[in-house]
């Protein structure tokens, strides 16, 4: 499938699923794809999941960034498609905090 | 981590969307724009999450409403439309996300663009916005199928006399009042650009929909000058029940 058919969601979706893996928000950091060097935000990934786990893919190459798969008490989690994220430290402690 | 919610109130916004109020103990608090996963599962164990955005502001109490649409064909959605009743209790998991958000703190001009039910998150900015007396410039464009299916229509009908007041455009797609002015269609160029704050103005733009208006509303925002930095998306589709 691909992104015409607008089968896909935000990368902003999966950020219930990734927090069982991750203690802080991934879908604000940065990332970049490995295969076209794009830097984004997590969150403008696009993000497949009818499928058996996550996949999400750079907006700019559709190439796969991540991919997570939950079978039976484990989680499979691939990452390669990422040559780094980058997180917002101070942000993201704040992000449940109450706004004043 | 998942929470449990108590629903102590309900109420019908259309017939076919429902707002669901919980009281959740632990709630941490939220900021505008986030949303939840919701866990239902049944008596064999089989279970099924869906995510929906919160449409309260962000407050002390540990309240939150949730508005879901029913989808005919959902799996969770009727259940939590239709058969869902006070003293229940709901599986939750959240607040999530961090990027489809709007703080307090920010001061830029604000475009929000609903698609339908997309309008949820953007409440949750509109009704913080107003909570704490913020008069950062906000701008709605408000695509939707009918007068009749407008969420929250008395709150947002109320908002233009409030000290605080925005700019709301309604853009029906299938149907429209007596002598409205534009005939029934989705948002188009000319309404971006004669309804929307000039991209000159740098406004953060959140867009919220299903994902085909999503895909063609951020690219007329875009065609009109608004850089991709400044334009953020929630979409929701065939993947889910996603409101």
């Amino acid at each position: 499938m691909s992104s015409h058919t607008y089968d896909y969601l935000d990368g902003n979706a999966a950020a219930g699923e990734l927090s069982k893996v991750f203690s802080m928000d991934v879908t604000a950091s940065q990332g970049q794809c490995a295969h076209c060097g794009a830097t984004r935000p997590f969150a403008e990934a696009h993000l497949y999941m009818l499928c058996p786990g996550v996949v999400a893919r750079c907006a700019v190459c559709e190439h796969v960034l991540l991919r997570l798969v939950n079978v039976r008490q484990r989680v499979f989690l691939d990452v390669r498609g990422m040559t780094y994220l980058s997180l917002d430290t101070p942000q993201l402690e704040a992000s449940n905090d109450l706004d004043p | 981590m998942w929470r449990v919610g108590l629903v102590v109130a309900l109420h019908d916004e259309t017939p076919t969307t429902r707002t669901i109020a919980l009281k959740v103990s632990d709630w941490p608090g939220h900021i505008a724009g986030q949303h939840v996963d919701v866990r239902l599962t049944a008596s064999d164990g089989y279970s099924a999450v869906r995510s929906y955005s919160i449409a309260s502001p962000p407050n002390s109490d540990t309240h939150i409403e949730l508005t879901v649409e029913r989808l005919r064909d959902g799996e969770v959605s009727p259940y939590l439309t239709q058969e869902l009743t006070v003293g229940d209790r709901l599986e939750l998991r959240g607040p999530i996300g961090g990027w489809f958000v709007w703080r307090t703190q920010q001061t830029e001009p604000i475009q929000l663009v609903a698609g339908g039910s997309g309008i949820v998150p953007l409440m949750a900015m509109i009704r913080s916005r107003l909570s704490t007396g913020i008069a950062a410039p906000f701008r709605l464009l408000y695509s939707v199928r009918e007068p009749e299916a407008v969420l929250y229509r008395d709150e947002l009908e109320a908002l233009p006399s409030h000290e605080y007041s925005m700019s709301i455009t309604y853009a029906y797609t299938r149907l429209v009042p007596k002598g409205w002015p534009r005939p029934p269609g989705r948002i188009d160029a000319a309404l971006i650009a004669n309804t929307t704050w000039p991209s000159s103005l740098a406004p953060t733009c959140y867009v919220c929909g299903p994902t085909s208006f999503v895909e063609s509303t951020a690219g007329l925002l875009s065609a009109s000058g608004n850089t991709s930095d400044k334009i953020r998306t929630e979409r929701f589709g065939p993947t889910g029940d996603r409101q």
